[in-house]
């Protein structure tokens, strides 16, 4: 197996998409070392909600290769197989179980067998309750674990939903706008919060808040349509005349 | 574990609900064969059939729920897994018929006497004995619900498209039972029954009887059901309910999921058609009919879906003004059918049972408010209701 | 029973020949001797003066023959002068003038026996052979090629000789070889009277040769059974284009049924379960508008169809409108509570129709261009079906034609696409509902007015079609009229090739399964829209 895939947590490589004649993914190769925090900016209709689609198996390539792990085929397997192989996904617009309390959206989202009958026949255990006791307290949710997620205010789902892939212990985080819609003073503590969890895991945020990815201070991909346009510091790729003309502007 | 929860653990109000449900399922028929006739509480002879009616409706809205109200698939076709038990258990009850139809023949049923048949279909055969007709009454409906869903869970098949392609799988029962050649008695299905189990199907021991089964059944399945919901298995239904991907983004097999609830709710359905033939005396291809599994969908409406005990007290209350308004006003049940669905869905969309909840709900709400106001934190919600269960 | 019939036709033959020298119309008074013979006692006199009629070819004796059958000449007992009478009436059966002075009473019956009415019905095909009318002629031709009498030849071959319309003699031609192939002909004359019948190349012809197949010379067996051969296979196709057919006429009341569900399904995401009851509206519309012009202006009944279209188009549009601003608007984006609701008020319509017009069938009539059938190479077509065919292609492209070109257009497909966009785009959208849900609606009138030309006009009309609108719009795909279209055609003709196999029944049973199992495959039907916003 190739030297760089086995090194890599994600390794997409001549990615390619479309729908109805549309381009959405051309030729796209993108890797992420295990540990790294990674942030993805892009103009609309970049592809980077496509790609993450091709990375959790909603979607299906057209031509590409898909690793996750050094080895796993993604692109053989559907979105439960990849969540179970650790992949966590949050989504643009914060998706929580409304009418489940907070202390069940992270119980059901707790990295347990997930079968109907593992289900049917669980009983929460000291340690998953501490787990869960935990997530709560990172994602500052313990002080309203009873209440229904759906009369949480939206930064507070998008925090929820955060807690909840927290509990899916995932070895990559997939993060797609985790700020949009919050208050300055949140965004800075959703920086701090991911920079804490890519400790111990690869996180990949899709964000167009350039304050928030330059909190963030790390490795920066910029997408347009379809493929990479420029890759490195922040600095440098803000600088790069195409990702002005792109996606910047003058 | 799961059996303790079966014991312990209920809401509180199913607990009472199912304890009322016993009570009716002893009370009606000691009422209907120990008192006198003239006693103010007898219940007559013709009114124990009727509320056993009531009672298989109450429980085929109770499987309905579970796929509905739980999990979202809107299932226009559960009349044909009722239909389905009804017909498995019409088939053992023709066979107990034996030479005492109007043809005398030992082994075929009339109808296939008239159609000039010489012998039993293979389908047929083991039908004369109870325990393998009790057996197919849950693995036929099962069996059914189990390929179709397999099917359509697995591509994803949701909302209207899979209501409208149950309603299509009822039609196509519909046709084929009117069918002669199906050898199920064609368009006047199955009847004139004589006995269950060596006991005159007629006589009243034996319709008190059936109407406790029919009560203790319920009562069972509601207990069941309630264990279910409320096991982690149930929160996951109801995360499949509200957001499918983030359920499958979790990790969980959503089909799996979909697959044993549908399978299992059709199994109760064939159960409540099983319970309900021999006290109606017929099963009929009219079973089959669109509108019949549409109509199930409007008690578990009207009663309140996604919770347990609100399809019961729908089913009943429905069908009990069904009865009246038929007898009284033939001509305006139909509207008053219509204007329910409309009104149900435009001013009762929790139904009975939901909007009491809310209601009770948005009062503690308000005062849980208060009390945070002056400084305190308090659940917001019954703490039965939504801590999760402690380690047993 | 040869000799005799041998001998008849040679009379015949005489008598076509005394035919064909005859010239101009011969004096009235000639024929009253004649007519009197018909009086006579003996039956073989009588059958003796009608055939001396028919020599005549007078065009007065068919109608003199007609009232012969029909036990309306009279003579005395002793014979004599012939009258016809009816009721009580006397006249004279040449001229019709009443006779004065002869009383009913003292008249007798000219009894008939099967002899004499063989030899009427000679006469009769014999004088229409002749007849100057071009149709009487013709039909008198079909009807021998029907009736295959092969003692009519020497007849036929006389009309033959004259005959100069070239329809009428191609008609004749083939009753001849059909003849000819009953008779001992030469094998020569045998063989092109095949060659005739086999051009013919319908299942009649089939029969025919089938049946000279046992009687016919050893050498022409090898012809007669390739042109057997050859028949059954150009019948075959025939067969295929006919279920062709009978599917498209199918799928086009499908088509019909189905669009105006399209249309509010792939606009509004809204399951319209009261659809049916749209075209229920639409048919009673048909229903009261043919009586109403029945009543007021007789004259234009052949029209109220005209009339029907628009007014159920209307009247039904403004129901649908009604329905989206009283219920369904405050159910958007709750799909199965929509479903639930409009279940209700299909409910409520049909027993209100019910309560108005009674549960029975109403009788809705086709005027006259919409019945009867014509011939189209091996088909027949019944003109209803034909004019349903023409109509929902019609519909379908006017309603195309409005999506693509008009305003409302250009806005539903805006809102089909994406709803909040244009609604942003300042698209007033719950207008655009309401329009949508009313022209849906109206279309379902419109198929309304074709079904009660072809179908009961019963409150349940609408039950009847709803799953099958159903299933045409989930197995064409949603947002897309064209998808509707090949769905439609496509159930429609798979339907009647599973027909002769299956069964109506269980044909329609396979096409649920089959539909059921295709939603597995494509769960958004053929023609999908894909893409990452459809969620």
């Amino acid at each position: 197996m190739d030297h760089k895939i086995t090194n890599s947590l994600l390794y997409l490589d001549g990615v390619s998409v479309s729908f109805d004649g549309f381009k959405a993914l051309n030729s796209l190769s993108f890797v992420v070392a295990p540990g790294e925090l990674r942030a993805i900016i892009g103009p609309n209709g970049a592809g980077k909600t496509t790609m993450m689609d091709i990375i959790t198996g909603k979607t299906r390539p057209d031509t590409g290769t898909v690793y996750f792990d050094g080895q796993v085929d993604l692109t053989k397997k559907d979105e439960a197989d990849i969540a179970q192989l650790g992949i966590g996904r949050k989504f643009q617009k914060p998706t929580v179980f409304e009418s489940h309390t907070v202390w069940d959206n992270i119980e059901l989202a707790l990295n347990r067998k997930r079968g109907v009958f593992a289900t049917l026949f669980y009983t929460l255990t000291p340690a998953d309750k501490a787990r869960i006791e935990e997530i709560l307290e990172t994602v500052r949710m313990t002080a309203r674990k009873d209440h229904l997620a759906g009369s949480l205010s939206h930064g507070q789902k998008q925090w929820l939903e955060i807690g909840m892939l927290l509990a899916q212990e995932p070895k990559l985080l997939l993060v797609d706008e985790p700020v949009a819609g919050m208050t300055d003073a949140e965004t800075s503590e959703t920086a701090i919060l991911l920079k804490e969890i890519a400790k111990t895991r690869s996180v990949v945020v899709v964000e167009h808040d350039m304050g928030f990815i330059r909190d963030l201070g790390v490795k920066v991909t910029c997408l347009a349509e379809g493929s990479v346009l420029a890759e490195g510091s922040i600095d440098f790729v803000s600088n790069d005349p195409k990702v002005i003309e792109n996606y910047l502007g003058r | 574990m799961f059996t303790t929860r079966l014991i312990h653990a209920h809401e509180k109000k199913v607990l009472v609900l199912a304890a009322l449900i016993l009570f009716i399922a002893i009370a009606v028929p000691a009422s209907n064969l120990l008192l006198d006739p003239g006693n103010p509480l007898h219940v007559p002879s013709h009114v124990v059939p009727l509320f056993g009616k009531y009672l298989c409706y109450a429980l085929l809205a109770l499987a309905l729920d579970l796929v509905w109200g739980y999990c979202g698939i809107l299932s226009l076709g559960h009349g044909a897994f009722f239909a389905l038990g009804g017909y498995a258990m019409g088939m053992y009850l023709m066979r107990q018929i034996g030479a005492r139809g109007v043809y005398a023949n030992p082994i075929l049923p009339d109808f296939m006497v008239f159609l000039n048949w010489k012998e039993l279909p293979w389908y047929w055969t083991g039908f004369d004995h109870f325990p393998f007709a009790a057996l197919m009454v849950l693995l036929v409906p099962g069996a059914l619900a189990f390929v179709f869903g397999w099917l359509a869970f697995r591509s994803r098949v949701t909302g209207v498209y899979l209501s409208i392609i149950t309603q299509a799988m009822t039609y196509a029962l519909l046709l084929a039972f009117f069918r002669n050649e199906m050898g199920f008695g064609g368009n006047n299905g199955l009847t004139d029954f004589k006995d269950i189990v060596g006991f005159n199907i007629q006589a009243p021991e034996t319709r008190a009887t059936l109407f406790a089964i029919t009560g203790i059944v319920l009562a069972f399945v509601l207990l069941l059901s309630s264990a279910i919901v409320q096991s982690k298995y149930g929160k996951v239904l109801i995360g499949v309910r509200d957001a499918e991907s983030r359920t499958r983004f979790l990790g969980y097999r959503v089909e799996n999921m979909k697959l044993f609830i549908f399978t299992f709710s059709a199994m109760i359905a064939g159960v409540a058609g099983a319970l309900y033939v021999p006290q109606v005396g017929i099963i009929n291809p009219g079973e089959f009919a669109p509108a019949n599994s549409i109509e199930v969908v409007i008690w578990t409406a009207v009663g309140g879906r996604g919770t347990l005990i609100g399809p019961i007290i729908g089913a009943v209350l429905v069908n009990f003004g069904k009865s009246i308004f038929t007898a009284a006003f033939p001509e305006f049940w139909l509207f008053a059918l219509g204007a329910l669905f409309v009104a149900t869905t435009l001013f009762l969309p929790k139904g009975i049972v939901g909007t009491i909840q809310q209601g009770f709900a948005s009062r503690r709400d308000y005062k849980a408010a208060a009390e945070a106001e002056k400084g305190r934190v308090v659940p917001a919600r019954d703490a039965a209701n939504v801590q999760p269960q402690a380690a047993e | 029973m040869q000799l005799t019939s041998r001998t008849l036709r040679i009379v015949l033959l005489l008598i076509g020949l005394g035919l064909v020298l005859a010239t101009g119309a011969r004096a009235q008074d000639a024929l009253k001797p004649l007519v009197d013979g018909l009086g006579a006692t003996a039956f073989p006199k009588k059958v003796e003066a009608v055939k001396q009629l028919a020599a005549t070819g007078d065009p007065k004796v068919p109608e003199i023959l007609e009232k012969l059958s029909a036990g309306a000449l009279f003579a005395p007992k002793a014979g004599g002068a012939v009258y016809l009478v009816e009721g009580d009436v006397v006249s004279d059966p040449v001229t019709g003038a009443p006779v004065e002075g002869v009383a009913a009473g003292g008249l007798q019956k000219i009894r008939l026996n099967n002899m004499l009415r063989g030899a009427i019905g000679d006469a009769m095909s014999q004088l229409t052979l002749l007849s100057p009318d071009r149709n009487a002629r013709l039909s008198a031709a079909q009807a021998l090629l029907a009736s295959g009498d092969s003692a009519n030849l020497a007849l036929l071959d006389g009309a033959l000789a004259k005959e100069e319309d070239a329809e009428v003699k191609a008609a004749m031609e083939s009753a001849r070889a059909v003849l000819i192939l009953k008779t001992d002909a030469s094998a020569e004359d045998k063989k092109a009277a095949i060659e005739n019948v086999a051009s013919r190349g319908d299942r009649g012809a089939l029969n025919i040769l089938t049946a000279a197949l046992s009687t016919a010379p050893p050498e022409l067996v090898p012809t007669i059974q390739s042109r057997i051969d050859g028949i059954t296979s150009s019948l075959a196709v025939w067969d295929v284009v006919q279920n062709v057919w009978y599917g498209l006429s199918l799928g086009s009341v499908l088509l019909l049924a189905a669009i105006g569900l399209a249309i509010t399904f792939g606009v509004m995401g809204v399951i319209n379960m009261a659809h049916g009851e749209m075209v229920m509206l639409g048919a009673y519309t048909t229903y009261v508008v043919q009586q109403t012009v029945a009543s007021i202006a007789p004259g234009l009944s052949t029209f109220s169809l005209a009339f029907a279209v628009p007014i159920a188009f209307l009247f039904t549009g403004l129901v649908g409108v009604a329905i989206e601003r009283g219920i369904i608007r405050f159910l958007y984006g709750r799909p199965l509570e929509t479903l639930l609701a409009t279940w209700g008020l299909s409910l409520i319509l049909q027993q209100t129709i019910r309560t108005i017009f009674g549960p029975t069938n109403r009788q809705v009539d086709n005027p006259s261009w919409m019945s009867g059938t014509f011939d189209f190479g091996g088909l027949a077509i019944t003109w209803n079906r034909m004019w349903i065919i023409v109509f929902s292609l019609a519909v379908f492209l006017a309603l195309l034609t409005l999506l693509k070109r008009s305003r409302l257009g250009l806005q539903m497909r805006a809102v089909t696409q994406n709803r909040r966009m244009a609604s942003s785009m300042g698209i007033r959208t719950p207008m655009v509902d309401a329009m949508t849900f009313g022209l849906g609606s109206g279309i379902a009138g419109i198929a309304g007015v074709a079904l009660s030309q072809i179908d009961n006009v019963s409150p349940n009309l609408g039950q009847n079609y709803i799953i099958d609108s159903f299933m045409v719009v989930v197995f064409g795909g949603v947002g897309n009229l064209w998808g509707t279209f090949v769905g439609a055609m496509t159930l429609g003709i798979a339907n009647k090739f599973l027909e002769p196999y299956a069964g109506a029944v269980l044909g329609k049973i396979l096409i649920l399964v089959l539909i059921i199992l295709f939603i597995q495959r494509r769960p958004r039907g053929l023609f999908a829209l894909k893409g990452r916003s459809i969620e």
